[in-house]
């Protein structure tokens, strides 16, 4: 059963390929049914590659499978093929469920659009690169991956390219990934030239893991560093996390699936199954600590002073992939992966749900224009505030559970980091009780003029089930999905399933059960700081507080600015410079003198040609005279 | 009696001299095709000249092609100043200038 994995990656493309040939013609909703069945279908084929794969015994759990060559070089051979194990798989199970789900709430959601088979066609090539870039069996696979999520990311970011803001929001999210897949490749050219091969575990030698004694730790760092800034730029973290915000320019299931539950966390994908390289390198390891907590806390202080719901859950989801980079510093694989898997469902959930309220609300996003949406749209506020209390933290939901996790590891290996994972957990509990009162609580806002003179807006509706469907699906996960891994069960859980593919690698927190509980109450408590503060903050009906919303943290810790002041102004002097004197004076300069030395000559020249035909008998006789003296000269005197 | 070689190379010369002046001088394009003529015989006589000085053939058989030649090129020649006099009704070079740069 483990042997049909290449459908799971088949299916999306033939879905893609179809509606690129009929998409137009089947058009609205039929070319999104066709998506959701691939996609679906994928889902399918992944539950009965993962029902192989557990009965397999647990040290044969990896079963690589090559097609075909792709092409080889020298000693450079790269297969296509597949790589099932209980890493990819516990990807493609969230993957393609989460995917499944948003392609089915997009039918709805997408509704009228005049590019709807458009979008169905970047949605399903989306979800066959991600999986190909979980599934592949060597690096260059997973880049190919790597770039066609980064590509459909750009595509459906700039969905509504008509909008300028859209336009250059795609753009900004291309080139900002572009930096970090410029480390991804340096990492490869460096690994093959150490190792000599590309495939994970599989090939001559044992791929890459079989060949890690070549390589120095000094390689091994700058490997590790590399792949991190590969993470930075796809898993939005320091210094390259401001595309993301910009990036809910999209339509917002595009926001849910792409900048919340699945592509953005390639980055950690990449670096977990790097492990056993990231493993030869203790500075590397404290970079990635570090900077996935600052940007875990920098991203929850932003968080907490937009206006805008996607906002809001944009930097959430930075934040909360810090918090996975951080588990990943700490060597807590496990641990980020259940976050991931955690996050996928009640990150996608929040985001399904905004949309759901922006859908309803004549596409308004701002926070201070909703307001007791609860008594309109009921079934979105009941499972909005379900994924509301799992990112906060209160148990039992499943944020409790997996950021719990993250933060004992944290805690028994890095003390300093643990602190600032706690301050970003009271703020993440803030942040989304902000968003929580603000958009379901208190009175209603939108049916007065907005503070720029908007009209007020039509009392918001219920969406239709398709919409509703996904949001009751991914609640009940965002709700039970901590079972998965619960602290005092040892076997059969995701920490049993996944140690076989950390082995040696993963850190060990050994806390004794008296710090583990005292740790679970420490983040029961700070969870609820947050959520009482800011419920006792924002439950009034003034909703203007510049207090509270500082413009440092409106702007981004001015971080976009730094960037326009360092590399965009100079940038764009430096381009009019080469514009207006390099192209216009030197290049242009030679091209037209060149052009002008010829007329020029050609003006004098043409003087010769006088039309007589006695002046060419002269200049022939001339000729002949020379010619003839010449000779003679030669006879004389030669 | 007979006289030697250089008078004969002496009167190609200056028949030579005669053509080659009265090409660059005259505007008649028959008087200029005559003077071509000239030149060509007086070539021909050079090369008669030195078949008997060196007792070699192949100068005098040169010059049958030579005659060849010009009578082709007057052939030719004629055709055009025919055509072209009746085209333009002159037969003076210098008003054949549309060539000019």
């Amino acid at each position: 059963m483990v042997n049909v994995g290449y459908l799971m990656l088949l299916l999306p493309l033939a879905g893609f390929l179809f509606l690129v040939a009929f998409g137009r013609r089947i058009g609205d909703p039929v070319a999104g049914w066709v998506g959701t069945v691939a996609v679906g279908g994928a889902f399918v084929v992944a539950c009965i590659v993962l029902a192989g794969l557990i009965h397999l015994p647990a040290d044969h759990r990896v079963v690589v499978h090559n097609y075909f060559t792709w092409f080889s070089s020298g000693g450079l051979s790269v297969p296509v093929g597949t790589l099932v194990d209980p890493l990819s798989m516990t990807m493609c199970m969230f993957v393609t469920g989460v995917s499944a789900l948003i392609h089915l709430y997009s039918i709805g959601y997408m509704k009228g659009d005049r590019d709807y088979s458009k979008f169905f066609i970047y949605l399903n090539l989306f979800v066959f690169s991600m999986l190909l870039l979980v599934l592949g069996d060597n690096l260059l696979l997973t880049f190919v991956g790597w770039e066609g999520v980064g590509v459909c990311s750009y595509w459906l970011v700039a969905f509504w390219f008509q909008r300028e803001s859209a336009a250059s929001a795609g753009k900004k999210a291309f080139i900002y990934n572009r930096i970090g897949d410029a480390g991804f490749l340096l990492a490869i050219f460096l690994i093959f030239e150490k190792t000599g091969t590309l495939q994970y575990e599989s090939g001559p030698g044992g791929g890459i893991f079989g060949q890690l004694s070549h390589l120095g730790g000094g390689t091994a760092t700058a490997a590790v560093l590399l792949l991190f800034l590969a993470a930075t730029g796809k898993s939005a973290q320091i210094p390259l996390f401001n595309w993301l915000p910009d990036a809910m320019e999209g339509p917002t299931p595009v926001s849910a699936l792409i900048h919340a539950a699945t592509m953005v966390t390639a980055g950690v994908y990449l670096l977990c199954r790097m492990n056993p390289l990231l493993h030869l390198t203790t500075p590397g390891m404290e970079v990635i600590a570090s900077i996935g907590a600052v940007t875990a806390f920098v991203a929850a202080t932003i968080a907490c002073a937009q206006q805008d719901i996607k906002k809001v859950l944009a930097f959430s989801t930075v934040s909360q992939i810090g918090y996975m980079v951080l588990a990943v510093g700490t060597g807590a694989y496990i641990a980020a992966i259940f976050l991931m898997v955690m996050h996928a469902f009640f990150k996608g959930l929040l985001f399904l749900g905004a949309g759901s309220v922006i859908h309803g609300l004549e596409d308004e996003q701002d926070l201070k224009r909703m307001g007791a949406l609860r008594r309109y749209m009921k079934w979105t506020t009941v499972t909005f505030t379900i994924g509301f209390l799992a990112i906060a933290g209160i148990p039992p939901l499943s944020g409790f559970w997996a950021k719990g996790d993250v933060l004992d590891n944290v805690f028994a290996h890095y003390k300093v980091l643990w602190v600032i994972g706690l301050v970003t957990a009271v703020l993440t509990a803030y942040y989304m009780s902000r968003l929580e009162v603000l958009a379901f609580g208190g009175e209603p806002r939108f049916d007065k003029p907005g503070p720029h003179g908007e009209p007020a807006l039509h009392a918001p509706h219920e969406s239709p089930w398709v919409m509703r469907l996904p949001l009751v699906v991914l609640a009940f996960f965002a709700f039970f999905g901590g079972v998965l891994d619960l602290p005092w069960v040892h076997t059969h859980n995701l920490e049993s399933w996944l140690t076989p593919v950390f082995s040696g690698t993963l850190y060990n927190d050994n806390l004794s059960a008296t710090s583990e509980w005292a740790l679970a109450l420490t983040d029961i408590a700070v969870a609820l700081i947050g959520v009482i503060v800011a419920v006792w903050l924002w439950r009034g009906a003034e909703v203007d507080k510049p207090a509270l919303e500082p413009a440092f943290l409106q702007r981004v810790w001015y971080w976009d600015d730094f960037y326009d002041t360092i590399i965009g102004r100079p940038g764009q002097r430096l381009a009019t410079f080469f514009a207006w004197v390099v192209d216009a004076r030197v290049i242009d300069g030679a091209v037209n003198g060149s052009a002008h030395l010829a007329k020029v000559t050609g003006t004098a020249a043409r003087k010769l040609q006088t039309g007589y035909a006695r002046n060419y008998a002269l200049g022939i006789a001339i000729g002949m005279a020379l010619i003839i003296a010449f000779m003679l000269s030669r006879t004389w005197w030669g | 009696m007979s006289l030697s070689g250089a008078w004969y190379l002496g009167l190609a010369a200056i028949v030579f001299t005669i053509g080659a002046i009265g090409l660059m001088v005259r505007r008649n394009v028959l008087i200029m095709f005559m003077c071509i003529e000239l030149m060509l015989n007086a070539a021909n006589l050079t090369f008669v000249t030195f078949a008997r000085m060196l007792h070699d053939i192949g100068g005098q058989a040169v010059v049958f092609f030579v005659l060849v030649v010009a009578a082709a090129e007057v052939v030719v020649g004629l055709g055009i100043v025919v055509t072209n006099f009746r085209r333009r009704a002159t037969t003076v070079a210098d008003d054949l200038d549309s060539l000019k740069g």
